[in-house]
Parts: C-alpha cells; sequence; structure tokens
C-alpha cells in the first residue's frame, strides 16, 4: 500500500506492506536512522518520534497509521549547525553516556516540555518514565531537560 | 519482531467499521491506538487477516457532558482523559487511573475504548470503570445497545462484544468530589500492575481490583463489609475474597492476595470511606 506523510518536512512517500512499523518506514524506507531500534516491545522510548507534534513509540505503530501525518525525528531538530535548546542541554549537562537512548530522549523531553513548560524534577522523572537509559545516566539527563526547560536555577 | 502479514482497511465511521467487521468475519480485528494489540501481533499471539483501523474516527473522540453522566468518546485518548478539566470536577478518578496507564508516549496514542475492549485484567482503566459503575453504548449490525460494565467483562481478553460490534462510548457517573483512590503496584516505571485497588465513594464505597482473576473484579465482600459499617481496615481484608489470582514471575497468589488486602486498606483511607 502507498503510505505518504510529511517527516521533517519533506515529503515521504512509499510502497510498503500493511505491516510496516512505521519505525521501519523512518530507517529502512526513509533512510533516517537517527531514530534507534531498542527493546521492540514500547519499553524502552530509544524509537519515540514526534507525531503530530506528540511523543510516540514508532515500534508500536504502523506506519499506515501515520499516513498523512507530520513526523518529527531527531534529524529534524536542529536548525542547519544551530542545536535544538534541547540537544544543546543535553550536550552541556553532559546528558548521555552510550548515546543510544538519546534520540528517544531528547524527542520525548521535546513532547514533555511543549505539555509543561515549566517542569520539577519530579515532573521530568514522571514524564520520561517510557525512556530507559541502560547506562543509567538519568542524573545528568533529568539535569539537562530542566536546564532545556530553563528551570534549573 | 515483524507482526504477520495482514490487509489494512481504515474506518471513516463507526458505521463503516461495523459493516467492514460484518464483512471480514472472525478474520477481523479493530485497531484503535494499538498499545495492546501491536505488541501481541509483534509476538504473533494474535495474527489477525484483517485489521480494521478505527483510529482516526475522530467524532468518537469527546468527553461530555451527558446530563446526569459523562460520556466519553470510545476513541478518546489516555492523554485526553487525564487532562480533562469536565473529568476534573466531575470524575476525578478516572483522570487519576488514565495518568497511571503506561508512559506518555502510550497515553498519546493508547484509547479508553481500546483498553475496555481488550479487556485485560492487569489494565488499569477496566477496573476503575468497574468501580464507577459505567454504561458502555455498542454499536453493531443490528443497531446500538448498552452494557452494564458489570455485564462486560466476562473472561481472560473476553468481553461481551459480539464479532460484529464496535465500543462507541463510555458513560461513567458524576461523582463530583467525592473521594477516590487508585493504589497501583508495580516493581517498574511504566509497567503493569501486580495488583491494584480502585476505591470511589459515591454514596456507598465501590472497590475494584486490578489484576486478581481473569477479568477486572469488584470486591463485593469489602463493600459490604463497609456497608454494615466495618472500618476501612476490617472491611479491606476480605479484599481477596473470591479472587483467582496468577502466579507469574512477579508474584504468588498468596503474595497478590496479600497485596489485595493492604492496597484495598490505603485506597479506602485515602478514599475516606
Amino acid at each position: 500500500m502507498r503510505v505518504s506523510m510529511t517527516v521533517n518536512g519533506q515529503v515521504q512517500d512509499h510502497d510498503v506492506e500493511p505491516r510496516t512499523l512505521l519505525v521501519q518506514f523512518l530507517r529502512e524506507d526513509s533512510h533516517l536512522t537517527g531514530t534507534k531500534i531498542g527493546c521492540d516491545t514500547s519499553s524502552c522510548g530509544a524509537c519515540t518520534v514526534l507525531l503530530d507534534g506528540e511523543s510516540v513509540k514508532s515500534c508500536t505503530m504502523f506506519a499506515a497509521q501515520a499516513d498523512g501525518a507530520n513526523v518529527t525525528t531527531i534529524e529534524g531538530l536542529a536548525d542547519g549547525d544551530q542545536l535544538h535548546p534541547v540537544q544543546q542541554a543535553f550536550h552541556e549537562n553532559h546528558g548521555l553516556q552510550c548515546g543510544f537512548c538519546t534520540a528517544g530522549m531528547v524527542m520525548a523531553t521535546v513532547s514533555l516540555l511543549d505539555e509543561n513548560p515549566t517542569p520539577t524534577e519530579h515532573d521530568v522523572r514522571y514524564g520520561l518514565e517510557g525512556n530507559l537509559c541502560r547506562c543509567t545516566g538519568y542524573h545528568n539527563i533529568v539535569q539537562a531537560v530542566l536546564a532545556a526547560a530553563g528551570s534549573d536555577r | 519482531m515483524i507482526p504477520a502479514s495482514f490487509d489494512y482497511v481504515r474506518a471513516g465511521s463507526a458505521d463503516e467499521a461495523v459493516a467492514a467487521l460484518a464483512q471480514h468475519g472472525d478474520d477481523a480485528k479493530l485497531l484503535a491506538g494499538g498499545m495492546s494489540l501491536i505488541p501481541l501481533m509483534k509476538l504473533r499471539l494474535a495474527t489477525p487477516g484483517v485489521l480494521v483501523d478505527v483510529g482516526r474516527i475522530s467524532d468518537l473522540s469527546y468527553v461530555r457532558d451527558g446530563g446526569d453522566h459523562v460520556a466519553i468518546g470510545a476513541l478518546t485518548r489516555h492523554r485526553d482523559v487525564e487532562t480533562s478539566e469536565l473529568l476534573r470536577e466531575q470524575c476525578g478518578v478516572l483522570r487519576a487511573v488514565a495518568a497511571q496507564v503506561g508512559d506518555n508516549q502510550v497515553r498519546h496514542r493508547g484509547t479508553l475504548g481500546g483498553s475496555v475492549s481488550h479487556g485485560d485484567p492487569a489494565s488499569d482503566l477496566p477496573a476503575a470503570l468497574l468501580a464507577l459503575d459505567a454504561t458502555f453504548v455498542v454499536r453493531g449490525g443490528g443497531g446500538e445497545r448498552t452494557v452494564a460494565a458489570s455485564d462486560f467483562f466476562r473472561g481472560f481478553l473476553e468481553t461481551a462484544l459480539g464479532p460484529d460490534e464496535l465500543l462507541t462510548e463510555i458513560r461513567v457517573p458524576k461523582t463530583g468530589a467525592s473521594g477516590f483512590s487508585y493504589q497501583k503496584f508495580n516493581r517498574r516505571a511504566q509497567d503493569w500492575a501486580i495488583v491494584g485497588a480502585v476505591a470511589v465513594r459515591n454514596g456507598t464505597t465501590r472497590v475494584a481490583l486490578v489484576n486478581m482473576g481473569t477479568t477486572p473484579l469488584r470486591a463485593s465482600a469489602v463493600e459490604q463489609a463497609l456497608a454494615s459499617g466495618a472500618s476501612p481496615t476490617d472491611a479491606s481484608e476480605h479484599a481477596a475474597e473470591a479472587t483467582e489470582p496468577t502466579a507469574d514471575l512477579n508474584a504468588s497468589p498468596e503474595y497478590r492476595a496479600h497485596l489485595a488486602r493492604v492496597l484495598t486498606r490505603r485506597a479506602l483511607e485515602e478514599a475516606g470511606s
């Protein structure tokens, strides 16, 4: 079937099987490999992307369900060499270790801050409970999110 | 993990969905948010031949004042239940329970009707709706009917929905500022409840349990004890009566029975019963 969506401002139109997952559509058909597959069971959040502005786990959604939607992946955040404020905050606060969870963490953070621009530390930990960091680098991740929100001061 | 092949049909309305179910019979399965169905399909525990996607039926996504009740469209997402101002005023327990489902990403996709139709005894919302004595509006080839929550959950992942029926609306009573509590016990963030207990005061106190049998269950013995004047502590001792908890990696049946009593006591205390 034909599935067409706007990914990072560009139309991605591909002929795929109905069972194609959104994460496959992004990685294999659209060649956007910034989005990672971690647990593949909607637990870890590594595959988090924005669907019409809201965080979703792209491993637990069919591409067909996103037909016609606006999708943003980690590749779509920076403006040229200018990092998105959330990316910049992760960079400055060392909010990553191995980096595998980072794309998902950043995308979940963008959605979280959109819904709650001034989160407390508890709000951040609760809001990111769907994203796991196997390096257990949560302390700096939380600091980075608070910094991005400007609520670390 | 890739699901088995299927044909994909997108329904633009409830009637289209019902027609597609009638056309494809047992081989068809409804897809709403997919938060329960897609994982089952990826594990190939479910292999429907046809998926009827009802996720775009936007006129089934609403939270409305229905007069003596609050009416919620079956395709209302958990996030919209969690943040509904009407529910904050009129049925706070549902908002509070929705906020404990999965994680943000899951709540952005998962729907109230999907959770109810899936009928998982480990799900949070079906037990809350049971405690609320909710009413479910169902549409099928023969028209529309209503089913009481107490008649809806029939067995493990088995509900009163017929093969050509679609849940369209959930009606909950207005409980106003009455006390409520949801005590969810799990080992990890975002996980299913190992056991959960919902208490809602609406005149009398109703209690329902998560993951204490093949369906969500009302803790009738607790409710009767409370009605006869028992204290929350004494009433909660009856919480595991008439339950059939299973054993799994997380808990033995005995431990689940213990959790049911403790969580019920905490829920009754927080609800002010």
